[in-house]
């Protein structure tokens, strides 16, 4: 029994983790009044990269590192859009959601010799499990604790997160970027540069939230490895009220729904998994009809800032 | 008023043009402002205040023109430059975060930190508080902006300034939202800046606070400088008529007539605001066919609530509202305009145009789905081309294109269509909220001879209208209100400017009638 | 004062189409330097898939094929954007269309002809219905449309799962339903193209025969119809003005006695039937089934992509409908003629829809070449 918690603990964090990063770029985004609806994309092009990137020079970090990159590259885009010329924010990050397979899959073609799949990386040149050998196999704690070293990145990143935006300078004018810009411009914040900054950073976590199941959970890259992820993390974060710590917690739930088909397809219990996969989203919106109204987003989230708009 | 007269100039701005497009907001205007003045600008909406002002803070580039601050010359390309040469700007509309706090809100763009880059908060109240008690502002650091009041917000916009090292402080219509009381509490906080040798520029067109505090008042007409006065020895009539360039006809031309029947009959209603707070908390009114009545009070008693309840756009909590002893309390919008209230909303581009329509289009906002523009539900777009043409011609709109979309208008033109639509419907109450606002003179004459012809016809007419003179000038019967109630009615022409002003401000009282 | 904001807005409003030309061409140079970056020659890929569109009759018939069903979800895009609405969800509104168009076409039995329009009504029903949802919890609830139909996808596709995995539909030993009736399919001739008499015609007709190899049915015609309808619905109904009202100025319209509430509900529920209808005459004309789905097919983004590239107008989703039917049939014959990837189309189509989204770039862009031009 325990052992079953254990690995549906276990199995929930590996699987939350990548929507953790996501999420993350989404609250960072949002706050400062750009919403990312591209968070797929970037994710996918993300996870792409990592999975190239390990599987030519073995070096994990350094995938994680390009996929981040790869993530922001795209979010690039989304900030010249979004923020230099006007565009509308959700037409522009579907733009990207077209762009991130896209790109993805023809990179893939290029360097796997027409494959839509890229090779499998080796199992030593994955993300490490720092806490492996720790403890006894297969005990309670080794299910739970004995996690890809991403997992415990994305949580520490939840509290880097929460301290950056609400206890420093930038998070304060992040925030008031999004709440109000016209009120942060007349007191001389360069709007452009902290949305730049927002949108650009959220598409690096987005980027190793791709990263996080293509050379964590999984050790390659397929077409269908992000399906949805991106959206689901949007759903987090909205969920989350917008704040990481509250993402974190929606993308554990997610995780757990997860969790807990990827335990009940290895057990008789003869619950359908394509049910059990339907709940978070149906919970999700039931959260939303019940809490809608008391929270809402930043004020100014999804309007573009235009200097002497008059 | 406290000419101290230190004659060293804090600001000059010489020879400024702004052009937007093909627009000239600004043209050729020179403005000195000296240590320890109150300078007023003067001006009708959009004749260029507010845009001269961007300019000194550095939110809009001169297209031609020079600023000097103390003697120096400053290219103002940003806010930051503006705020380092000691200038300070409070809008109309406060730029302030809502959900943040006073003292996040004071020191946002100027934030104090220790190490990691974390917000010295504690280090911040202090600051605040100094500044506070030197200038006599109060305010509580730790409150949220969304939870004060907004004389309170005003406090923390000019404290923003300060926090800032303003010397030159810019305050944009600083009254137009303010109690009575609040507005006293604002002309001492101006003295005491003063006396500190600050300056400070006040936007208005209220007439009465420029003869209270200003030193100096500059006016200016279309974007043009009219002329700069000495406030003490200038009269409120000439700048008046300096304003608004033309002998200004504060009458409006009406013949006497006797009310009729009650038409709209009000019985102690209660509407909440956004806030969930009362608005309207026991108003009752009656108004009658052929009179016009007016609601005066300042902004933010509940006027705007009492509208959207009458006219079936806001939840009415109790309370009872008959249309010629009907009772139409808690009827849909529809339902409403059908039992023949029509209404110039207060907001014409956002509740009375649909601006990406047509005129055509917006011409039959209520009554596109009644015939003959419309049958079992498909439009019948000949006779709407009809019935636009005849309207544009019989209320005089321009240009005469039905196909324009609304946007296209001007201001006066498009509230042209809100009235011809209106006035078509035959209404027996015909409501009009604000009904001049942003407008020029021309077309407010017509707005207020629209008004008076309705009521003429024998329909009941109620205009509510933040103008006090409009209120005097246009309303058979005046009802003053304040915090959601009607604290008196008094006839017209028994009354006046000094009575009213003392009820709005909820003190005394006139009979009810 | 408002008067200079009101031109950049009525600019904005007008030359949509030489903005969507712009963006088009930008699209497929951006791909041209995409292939030659990765060594492909342009001139060579874009010829091959223009061979590819047109070179045979049967290509252009299965171009029109694929366009059909993103022409219609393109088309409920565009209805609810009009009703200021964003329809994510039609991606969710196409799968809970195929699937009960598959479940009246197998469970019911029905005379031919009545069998179609039942199973097209019922599917777009139960779509509308689908859509309904999203614009109830926006009207009652505040409940964002974006984020209620990125939910309502996932929910329709696991939905979508769960019912083919029921016994007594499930087709054995596949990943798929039954296959439904002939009496509910709309294929032209599907079965005397079959009978003896009619392979000997077609023999000698190779033309025809050609055009006959491909599952071609009455779907385009349908998705053609439903484009003048939805025009007719926009622009010539009372229905269609208020929905547009609501669009354009909710504020407004509520004032002029318009019930918003209502017409988010109706405005999302025919945007969930057209894309209902998509998906089953999808299943109608061409899969004759519905399959479990490892992840969305993507008929409702590509709708979104559709319609933008449409301006959001009815028969602007036919054009960009049938220019993305081209792409996405034509693009991947230069994976197999040369190797080189087909996601260039993905690209292509990103990058369109990149561009319409900033109408102030393709300005910017278009004043500085006639700038040059001058010159």
């Amino acid at each position: 029994m325990l052992d079953n918690i254990g690995f549906i603990l276990g199995t929930t964090l590996m699987y939350a983790t990548p929507l953790i990063f996501a999420a993350l770029g989404g609250v960072i985004s949002e706050n400062s009044g750009v919403v990312n609806i591209g968070l797929e994309g970037m994710m996918t092009l993300g996870a792409l990269m990592g999975a190239t990137v390990g599987y030519f020079t073995g070096n994990p970090w350094l995938a994680l590192l390009c996929a981040g990159l790869a993530g922001g590259f795209l979010a690039l885009l989304h900030a010249i859009a979004s923020v230099t010329f006007g565009a509308d924010q959700i037409v522009s990050g579907i733009a990207i959601n077209f762009l991130g397979p896209g790109i993805a899959l023809f990179l893939s073609r290029l360097f796997f010799e027409g494959a839509t799949m890229t090779k499998s990386i080796n199992l030593e040149n994955k993300i490490p499990r720092p806490l492996g050998g720790v403890f006894p196999q297969n005990s309670f704690f080794d299910l739970v604790l004995n996690q890809y070293a991403t997992v415990y990145i994305s949580f520490l990143l939840v509290f880097v997160i929460w301290y950056m935006l609400y206890k420093t300078k930038i998070g304060l004018r992040i925030r008031a970027v999004g709440e109000h810009p016209k009120a942060a411009d007349t007191l001389g914040i360069n709007i452009y540069k902290i949305r730049y900054f927002s949108v650009i950073l959220s598409g690096i976590f987005a980027g190793f939230g791709g990263a996080a199941m293509s050379i964590a959970v999984v050790s390659n890259f397929r077409p269908t490895l992000i399906s949805g992820q991106g959206f689901i993390a949007l759903a987090a974060m909205i969920f989350g009220k917008w704040k990481p710590q509250g993402a974190m917690w929606a993308c554990l739930l997610f995780g757990a729904a997860q969790g807990f088909v990827i335990f009940l397809g290895g057990t008789a219990i003869a619950i359908s998994s394509q049910l059990l996969a339907m709940l978070p989203y149906i919970i999700t919106l039931v959260i939303l009809i019940s809490f809608v109204g008391k929270s809402v987003g930043p004020a100014a989230s999804g309007d573009p800032y235009e200097k002497g708009e008059r | 008023m406290n000419h101290i007269k230190v004659e060293e100039k804090a600001v000059e701005m010489k020879n400024i043009t702004k052009v937007f497009g093909n627009f000239t907001a600004n043209e050729d205007i020179n403005l000195t402002v000296h240590k320890g003045e109150v300078h007023a600008l003067l001006g009708e909406n959009g004749a260029g205040k507010t845009t001269l002002m961007n300019i000194l803070y550095g939110l809009y580039q001169p297209t031609i023109g020079e600023i000097m601050i103390n003697g120096k010359t400053v290219i103002m390309a940003d806010p930051n430059i503006a705020i380092q040469n000691g200038i300070g700007m409070v809008h109309q509309h406060f730029m302030l975060v809502e959900p943040f706090t006073v003292t996040e809100n004071i020191i946002l763009g100027k934030e104090t930190t220790t190490s990691f880059g974390k917000l010295d908060i504690e280090e911040a109240v202090s600051h605040v508080q100094e500044l506070s008690e030197k200038y006599g502002l109060y305010v509580d650091p730790y409150a949220k902006i969304q939870d004060i009041t907004v004389g309170m917000q005003q406090r923390v916009e000019i404290l923003k300034a300060l926090y800032r090292g303003a010397e030159i402080l810019i305050l944009d219509e600083p009254t137009a939202v303010l109690t009575p009381q609040e507005i006293q509490d604002l002309i001492d906080i101006i003295r005491n800046l003063t006396k500190q040798g600050k300056c400070i520029i006040i936007i208005t067109h209220k007439l009465k606070e420029i003869k209270q505090i200003a030193d100096y008042c500059t006016i200016i007409r279309r974007g043009k400088q009219i002329d700069t006065v000495d406030v003490s020895v200038t009269t409120e009539e000439e700048l008046a008529n300096k304003m608004v360039g033309r002998e200004v006809n504060f009458i409006v031309g009406k013949e006497e007539r006797t009310k009729g029947e009650v038409v709209l009959e009000i019985d102690n209603l209660v509407i909440k605001d956004n806030r969930g707070i009362n608005a309207v908390d026991g108003l009752s009114l009656k108004v009658h066919a052929g009179e016009i009545l007016g609601i005066a009070g300042i902004d933010g008693n509940g006027q705007r609530e009492l509208i959207e309840g009458i006219i079936g756009l806001r939840k009415i909590e109790s309370g009872k509202i008959c249309m010629i002893q009907k009772d139409i309390t808690g009827r849909t919008p529809k339902e409403i305009l059908e039992s023949k209230i029509s209404t110039i909303p207060e907001d014409r581009q956002k509740r009375g145009l649909v601006l990406d329509f047509s005129v055509e289009e917006n011409m039959i906002l209520e009554n596109y789905y009644k015939e003959p523009f419309s049958r079992k539900g498909i439009l019948n777009k000949n006779k709407i081309n009809y019935f636009a043409k005849e309207l544009i011609q019989k209320f005089d709109i321009r240009p005469e294109d039905e196909t324009l979309k609304a946007r296209a208008l001007s201001g006066g033109n498009q509230q042209k269509v809100i009235i011809a639509r209106e006035l078509t419907n035959d209404p027996e109450l015909l409501i009009a909220a604000q009904p001049t606002r942003g407008l020029d003179v021309g077309a407010i004459e017509y707005v207020h001879k629209s008004l008076v012809e309705q009521r003429d016809k024998n329909k009941a007419v109620l205009l509510i209208s933040l103008e006090l003179d409009e209120v005097m000038n246009v309303a058979d019967r005046i009802a003053v209100i304040y915090e959601g109630k009607i604290v008196g009615i008094v006839e017209a022409k028994e009354t006046n400017e000094n009575a009213l002003g003392l009820m709005m401000a909820g003190g005394g009282s006139g009979n009810e009638k | 004062m408002k008067n200079k904001k009101n031109s950049i807005k009525e600019m904005l409003g007008s030359g949509n189409f030489m903005i969507t030309l712009v963006s088009i061409f930008l699209g497929i140079l951006v791909g041209a330097i995409v292939l030659k970056i990765a060594g492909y020659s342009p001139l060579e890929s874009y010829g091959v898939m223009l061979k590819g569109i047109f070179g045979k009759p049967k290509y252009i018939l299965y171009t029109i094929i694929y366009a059909t069903p993103l022409i219609m979800t393109g088309l409920s895009v565009a209805f609810a954007f009009k009703t200021g609405l964003f329809n994510i969800g039609a991606e969710g509104q196409f799968i809970i269309g195929a699937l009960v168009a598959t479940l009246v076409g197998y469970f019911v039995k029905l005379p031919m002809g009545i069998h179609v329009v039942v199973v097209f009504v019922a599917a777009i029903t139960a779509a509308g219905l689908w859509g309904g949802i999203a614009g109830y919890l926006k009207a009652k609830f505040g409940v964002h449309e974006v984020i209620a139909t990125i939910m309502l996808n996932w929910i329709a596709l696991y939905l979508n799962n769960y019912v083919i995995m029921l016994e007594g539909f499930k087709r054995p030993n596949s990943e798929a339903s039954y296959k439904i009736w002939d009496t509910a399919t709309i294929g032209i001739l599907e079965k005397w193209k079959y009978t003896a008499h009619g392979r000997v015609w077609l023999k000698v007709h190779p033309i025809l025969q050609s055009i006959f190899k491909t599952p071609v049915n009455l779907g385009i015609i349908c998705a053609i119809i439903l484009a003048f309808v939805v025009w007719f619905i926009l622009n010539r109904t009372t229905l269609g003005y208020e929905l547009r009202s609501v669009g354009s100025n909710k504020y407004a319209a509520e004032y002029g006695g318009i019930n918003v509430k209502k017409s988010m509900i109706v405005s999302m529920s025919i945007a969930g039937a057209l894309a209902g209808a998509a998906g089953a005459l999808q299943v109608m004309g061409v899969s004759k089934q519905v399959s479990i789905l490892a992840a969305m097919e993507g008929y409702g983004f590509d709708g979104i992509a559709v319609a933008l590239i449409g301006s959001n107008g009815a028969f602007g989703c036919v054009f960009s409908g049938l220019l993305f039917g081209a792409l996405k049939y034509g693009g991947p014959k230069i994976q197999s003629a040369m190797g080189a990837p087909s996601e260039v189309v993905s690209i292509v189509m990103g990058t369109i829809v990149f561009f319409i989204a900033m109408p102030k770039f393709i300005r910017l862009l278009v004043s500085l070449v006639k700038r040059k031009e001058v010159k």
